[in-house]
């Protein structure tokens, strides 16, 4: 098994509060792998290091055997890593349509294309269409992102991810926020992800992580606590003390 | 497959051009055949929306405000002045590009002064280099005349054919092909993928990036173009009034630009050139009735602007031509501004 995407030592300080403690992470080739922790565990300060929006203070961050530390956020995705966002980042003002459009233009190096008006090349038009049928969003193409239910902005969310053909895809919280009869779409859309790109899944929804996940690594206070396969970590008394515990209470 | 043809009749319906934009063009047209006696007016609103429409491609579209527009207007003049002046091109046309050229190469120079920080720094910077052109002009005042100005430029015909009148029809009719061509750039442009990557960098530069969109390359880019188009701005200023003075460069020209594009509305391209029309006509108008004052009720008229909101105002001026429509046609409104971004 070769490893797609890995941290050596990975630090992050913020004034005098470490963040990222020592962290070194390997994520396998085609792995559907978990990334969990309590709130203020560091959770969002580790992906933002992966995809580029912040720069450790030490240590490596590999993608496929690649150092791509000191890579800009635009270049990690163009080598296949690719992310959604937590919370409603989309463009509220644009389509589903040109969402799409736009990310599947940039991969395919057409982006600055200024004289070609959007629409006119089929490659394009031919791959906008597929997404937007498998992510059950070609009804509601040309309505504005904003209008859309959360559960097809969800899905919006990650088809856009999916549209960078990325090899290693970070999902962060997928279904946060999600209302109850529109959760099955996503976790379908989830689970239907081709096998071939390696997941890292940064998760609160234990029955999420639980269905989804092979493999699970806990973070606690900026530091790996432990990992394993999901019935090891979920018999781990250390986890079930500092994180499970507080889930069930919660 | 019906779903592959959806998409692209879909993706390219924003880039349809609109009964309402073949009217505005007739329009127009038509006004620079009807109204002979005000050749010159008419030359000073096409300049002025061709420059708007230039702040409108970095405002409107990709968000980068900027306090010193006139810094490439005044490079723009000055080039087409001094290439005028010294034989050194004496075709309009080629003369006009060259300026251009020359607003550009200093636009993506500054650009990347631009591109960092926010929008305060950003003000600032445009601000400061424009201020810093303008003394450079005055210190070099061999080259530039100082505060005189450039002075004794004589026009050779466009294209050789057509010779610069003492009424200014030449020039209006030159300054409009300019601006119809420029904006038919602009209108491919904003309508192509790089338009839609600004558009995103605009709304979320994060988000852009993280789509894999070269949000500094694009930036750079589009500045350059801008410029270009404020340079050939300034070169029709010289051009048509074969004078090139410090004012070019002047903090008024960039600001009364910023009032213009605000009473058009920014990001539909047309909202600089509705923006110059309105912007002049009011100053005319104001001008007539109280010379001295006349800054006052511009500056009161841009306040009810911002403060009520320019959609509303779209809304209460089409009241009438809507109503009549409804009660002849009997269907819903049809008049719109084409305007997609209202706020």
């Amino acid at each position: 098994m070769t490893i797609a995407l890995e941290t050596r030592n990975l630090e992050k300080s913020f004034g005098g509060l470490r963040v990222t403690r020592d962290l070194s992470l390997k994520v396998m080739q085609g792995a559907r792998h978990a990334l969990i922790g309590p709130n203020g565990a560091g959770k969002t300060t580790v992906i933002n290091q992966l995809t580029g929006v912040l720069t450790p203070n030490s240590g490596r961050i590999l993608l496929e055997g690649h150092d791509i530390t000191g890579l800009s956020v635009h270049r990690r995705v163009l080598r296949g890593l690719s992310r959604t966002f937590q919370i409603n980042q989309l463009y509220a003002d644009l389509t589903p349509l040109e969402t799409i459009g736009l990310a599947v233009s940039e991969r395919m190096g057409r982006g600055g294309d200024w004289w070609r008006r959007m629409g006119t090349r089929d490659d394009v038009n031919a791959e906008i269409a597929e997404l937007l049928s498998r992510f059950h969003l070609l009804d509601v193409m040309t309505e504005l992102t904003s209008t859309l239910p959360y559960g097809k902005q969800r899905l919006l969310e990650i088809a856009v991810a999916i549209a960078a053909k990325p090899r290693v895809l970070l999902l962060d919280e997928p279904a946060a926020g999600v209302p109850e009869s529109e959760r099955h779409d996503i976790l379908a859309a989830v689970a239907a992800l081709p096998r071939d790109v390696t997941v890292l899944l940064i998760e609160h929804d234990m029955d999420l992580v639980f269905s989804f996940a092979d493999r699970i690594s806990v973070l606690v206070n900026g530091g790996l606590l432990t990992e394993g396969a999901p019935d090891e970590v979920a018999r781990d008394p250390q986890v079930r003390a500092v994180y499970l515990g507080e889930a069930a209470d919660a | 497959m019906t779903a592959l043809s959806d998409v692209s009749t879909h993706a390219m319906a924003s880039a349809r051009c609109r009964i309402s934009e073949v009217a505005f063009w007739v329009l127009a047209l038509a006004c620079a055949f009807l109204f002979p006696s005000r050749y010159l007016i008419m030359t000073d609103i096409v300049r002025l929306g061709l420059f708007a429409l230039s702040l409108d491609l970095i405002l409107g579209y990709a968000g980068i405000v900027s306090l010193g527009h006139a810094a490439f207007f005044g490079v723009g003049a000055y080039s087409a002045g001094l290439l005028a002046l010294h034989g050194i091109i004496n075709e309009p046309v080629i003369a006009l590009v060259a300026a251009g050229l020359v607003a550009a190469v200093l636009g993506f120079l500054t650009s990347f002064l631009v591109i960092r920080g926010v929008d305060l720094t950003r003000l600032m910077v445009t601000l400061g280099i424009a201020l810093l052109l303008e003394a450079l002009a005055e210190r070099f005042s061999d080259i530039t005349g100082g505060t005189d100005g450039l002075q004794g430029i004589e026009m050779q015909p466009v294209l050789g054919l057509f010779a610069f009148d003492m009424f200014g029809r030449t020039g209006l009719f030159y300054s409009l092909v300019v601006l119809f061509i420029l904006f038919l750039l602009a209108r491919r442009v904003v309508h192509s993928p790089f338009g839609l990557s600004l558009r995103a960098i605009k709304n979320n530069p994060l988000r852009a990036a993280a789509i894999g969109v070269p949000v500094n390359r694009r930036l750079i880019a589009i500045y350059t173009l801008a410029a270009f188009y404020a340079g050939i701005a300034g070169a029709l200023f010289t051009q048509t009034t074969a004078l090139a003075s410090l004012d070019v460069f002047s903090f008024e020209r960039s600001a009364d630009l910023m009032l213009v594009l605000v009473i058009g509305g920014t990001g539909y391209l047309y909202g600089g050139l509705i923006g110059a029309v309105v912007f002049k006509m009011l100053q005319e108008l104001f001008q007539s009735i109280t010379p001295q004052y006349w800054l006052f009720w511009i500056g009161l008229v841009l306040v009810v602007i911002v403060m009520v909101g320019r959609a509303r105002i779209h809304r209460w001026v089409l009241f009438v031509p809507n109503l009549i429509i409804r009660q002849l046609a009997g269907r819903k409104a049809a008049v719109a501004v084409p305007e997609s971004d209202a706020s």
